[in-house]
């Protein structure tokens, strides 16, 4: 099966729809479409991007712009249909490991779910089952996964709690999530999705409700984690802190595209779409010295179901009227290279943007 | 411990304030009673609030952080009397508002106004814009010159509202629209202070900026005094004069922006602060600048004894399990309650043996962080006593003399050569 469709997609641009795909996890234009009374909810509208083992992926964004549901989209939680005929609408392809996932077969996705990919969810409180023990839960992940009895099983979650820092495991396997700490719980639900040594985790805004001195902690956590058990792991936010903080590559995403994606490093210091700009303009930093004002983007995040044509960035940039012909408000940018392993997707041409960074921009950051 | 500092007060506002003290709170408390069995007895007292002190002086800023649970949010119901303090005073403009009843509470309605976090809930979903705006004028009996209607329109206009959209209802805004009205809504009666619960923390980050800006902007045109109460230190940072951090229900340090920032001076408030990811993926390898403080705050049912933070501190001694330490002003605007301050001079040097736990909490916490914290308390202590008859050198400064060229910015300072030079006295 996995011959076939690796046969049968067309050789094409680099990175998107060539067959082999060499890296880890690679997710070639990806849509998941909602059909709602109000219209088609396009909430990933074509994201294409890769990641290898042992590499972190940041995606950042507003509220609405897709990065929750791409992370569903890849974890296979949508095609459920959970709104009776009114399925989610997925296209594209996703690659693990040599196998694509939205064309396989649903029970061979089951096997990979939780052992290949995990997910750590934003909300531990509601994404822990309030009537097992934190042991109880763990164990049926892992039993799901090894056929091993439940003593070893129990032993294997004491072993993971011990991992991820609870105190005194062996007793706090016993506890119920809502006997935990806020800490402790995002602490049980990493231990949760590492039990099976997956290759792929992805966290869901993994720190958005914790405090901030806990939030370092988790932090600190995965990034040890990572390093000992060399998975691929893609951290969805919207805290730019949190992105620096872990990740190798950054995707930015607007309106359900991505429109920036590239180096860590390259985006926080040579950003090229208006739109991060006006992300790291918005933004109070503590390393910096205080700044008289914030720069604010103008407007507000564009309905995904009526997006802005052209440009969907175009009603809130400033710069909209750079590109001659009025060409944001008609034609919609693809991502273009803009520098080494950098992408963006905007219509202005590599001088306007060097010019208007160094001029207007960058002084003011 | 620097008698000519009492009156120092803020001397680092953004403006010159009038200066005058709006809000004074002394030995605030508020502690919820928990109640059990048939007859509800009260068995505990969950001590949310448990002793403040502190002043907002008109026309400034003050803002308000910690972590949840610490009581920030008590504090922000206790000083609008929308909750009834167990003990302790609360006085607005001289008068005493500690126990004022639902009548004689309202006329100062109008000087108080509260903006609150969530836009979502805050809103009565069932009230057009125009309803939510002007309850605060129907409540008071004030009718505004020119009626109610263009009261609220010109309101709507000022915080960047359309003023057509007097007839929608709430759920037509998005959720930065909504807290501009409910700005809009505190902003009604022309208050004199405005107590701001997280107004942007449900925000995105490109909202959360033009909310900062048009707080900034009513400050600067309506010379309005705030009170925000938030837990993200960058933007507590952007938005306030002085700061005050909370733990378990006390303040710890009320200091002036920038001295709690540049050398903050409590254990706790330097560990809040190297808490914060930083957005600058160069700083990604320089990790040993942050200090990880272990486990979760403790039960604000059975707060620690001594100085609450001792559980968690690397820095504690036997004397911060048994006495809790005073909120001192040991700089000019910078008061902390410690017994081992950072950047300073060690409050209790006679105490040296570490307590067990801050033994554990101090592997955690880097070595060239302890070490140049030893080397800037040292330096300190050394500099106070080389100086106490002539006071005229510069407290605040930090001078590196032995310390070895530390990299950690959190508490860079301006090296001052020249006074250490000149003073004999070593660093023991």
């Amino acid at each position: 099966m996995t011959e076939l469709s690796k046969s049968g997609a067309a050789v094409g641009e680099p990175v998107k729809g060539s067959p082999a795909p060499s890296a880890f996890l690679e997710v070639r234009d990806l849509k998941v479409h909602f059909p709602t009374d109000d219209g088609l909810v396009k909430s990933v509208d074509g994201l294409t991007f890769s990641l290898e083992k042992g590499k972190t992926l940041g995606i950042v964004g507003e509220s609405g712009s897709g990065k929750s549901v791409t992370s569903l989209g890849i974890m296979g939680l949508h095609t459920a249909g959970q709104y009776g005929k009114r399925k989610a609408q997925i296209s594209g392809e996703i690659w693990l490991d040599g196998t694509e996932l939205l064309s396989a077969d649903p029970d061979h996705v089951r096997k990979l779910r939780g052992r290949e990919m995990a997910m750590i969810f934003q909300d531990p409180l509601s994404a822990l089952h309030p009537y097992y023990t934190i042991g109880q839960q763990i164990v049926e992940a892992y039993r799901i996964h090894h056929k091993v009895d439940k003593k070893v099983a129990r032993r294997r979650a004491i072993e993971m709690l011990d991992r991820v820092g609870i105190p005194q495991p062996d007793k706090r396997v016993d506890s119920y999530p809502h006997e935990f700490s806020g800490g402790m719980r995002q602490r049980a639900m990493i231990a949760m999705s590492l039990v099976n040594n997956p290759e792929l985790l992805i966290a869901d805004e993994p720190t958005t409700a914790l405090d901030v001195t806990v939030q370092a902690q988790i932090l600190d956590l995965i990034r040890d984690l990572q390093k000992e058990f060399g998975s691929a792991v893609i951290v969805i936010t919207h805290d730019l802190g949190v992105v620096a903080e872990l990740s190798d590559d950054i995707l930015v995403m607007y309106g359900g595209r991505c429109i920036e994606r590239g180096p860590a490093e390259k985006v926080f210091y040579e950003p090229k779409h208006p739109y991060t700009w006006g992300l790291l303009g918005s933004m109070p930093r503590l390393d910096r010295d205080q700044t008289e004002r914030l720069i604010p983007v103008k407007g507000s995040p564009p309905s995904l179901i009526n997006l802005p044509t052209g440009c969907a960035f175009n009603p809130r940039c400033a710069y909209a009227d750079v590109p001659k012909d009025n060409v944001t408000r008609t034609v919609r940018p693809e991502l273009s290279e803009v520098g080494s392993q950098h992408w963006a997707a905007c219509h202005m041409t590599q001088e306007q943007r060097e010019r208007i960074w160094t001029e207007e921009i960058a002084p003011k950051l | 411990m620097t008698p000519s500092a009492q009156s120092g007060g803020a001397t680092l506002t953004k403006d010159a304030a009038p200066g005058e003290t709006l809000l004074k709170v002394t030995g605030l408390q508020k502690h919820f009673p928990i109640r059990k069995g048939l007859l509800q007895r009260q068995v505990g007292a969950v001590r949310a609030v448990d002793g403040l002190d502190f002043e907002v002086k008109s026309g400034e800023t003050l803002g308000v952080v910690g972590e949840s649970g610490c009581g920030k949010s008590t504090m922000g119901r206790l000083i609008t009397r929308l909750l009834e303090p167990t003990a302790g005073t609360v006085e607005f403009e001289g008068k005493d508002i500690t126990h004022l009843g639902v009548g004689a509470m309202r006329p100062m309605r109008r000087d108080v106004q509260m903006i609150f976090q969530d836009p979502y809930s805050s809103l009565n979903p069932r009230h057009t814009i125009g309803t939510i705006v002007s309850a605060p004028f129907k409540l008071q009996g004030v009718t505004p010159e020119g009626g109610v209607k263009k009261e609220v329109q010109r309101l709507l206009s000022v915080v960047g509202l359309n003023p057509e959209h007097y007839n929608r209802y709430p759920h037509e805004f998005s959720g930065g629209q909504r807290q501009r009205i409910g700005i809009a809504r505190a902003l009604a009666l022309n208050p004199k202070m405005v107590v701001a619960d997280e107004p942007v923390s449900a925000l995105d980050v490109s909202i959360q900026a033009q909310v900062v800006n048009l707080l900034d902007d009513l400050q600067q045109e309506l010379g309005l005094t705030y009170v925000i109460i938030a837990h993200d230190l960058s933007v507590v940072r952007h938005v306030s004069d002085r700061i005050a951090v909370m733990y378990l229900g006390k303040i710890v340090e009320l200091a002036d922006r920038d001295s709690l920032y540049k050398a903050p001076m409590h254990p706790y408030t330097k560990a809040l602060m190297s808490a914060v990811p930083i957005p600058d993926p160069r700083r990604k390898s320089a990790k040993s600048e942050r200090i990880l403080l272990q486990g979760d705050v403790p039960s604000p049912i059975a707060p620690p004894s001594g100085c609450r933070f001792h559980t968690r501190c690397w820095k504690a001694t036997q004397i911060c399990k048994t006495t809790e330490p005073p909120l001192l002003e040991l700089k000019p605007g910078q008061q902390v309650a410690c017994h081992h301050p950072e950047n300073f001079e060690d409050q209790a040097p006679q105490d040296t043996v570490l307590l067990t736990v801050a033994k554990e909490a101090a592997e955690l916490v880097a070595d060239e962080v302890l070490a140049e914290s030893a080397a800037t308390s040292a330096a300190v202590a050394a500099e106070v006593a080389a100086e106490t008859p002539a006071k005229a050198a510069p407290v605040a400064e930090t001078p590196v003399a032995k310390a070895p060229a530390t990299e950690a910015p959190v508490a860079e300072t301006p090296a001052a050569e020249a006074p250490v030079k000149e003073t004999p006295a070593d660093e023991k």
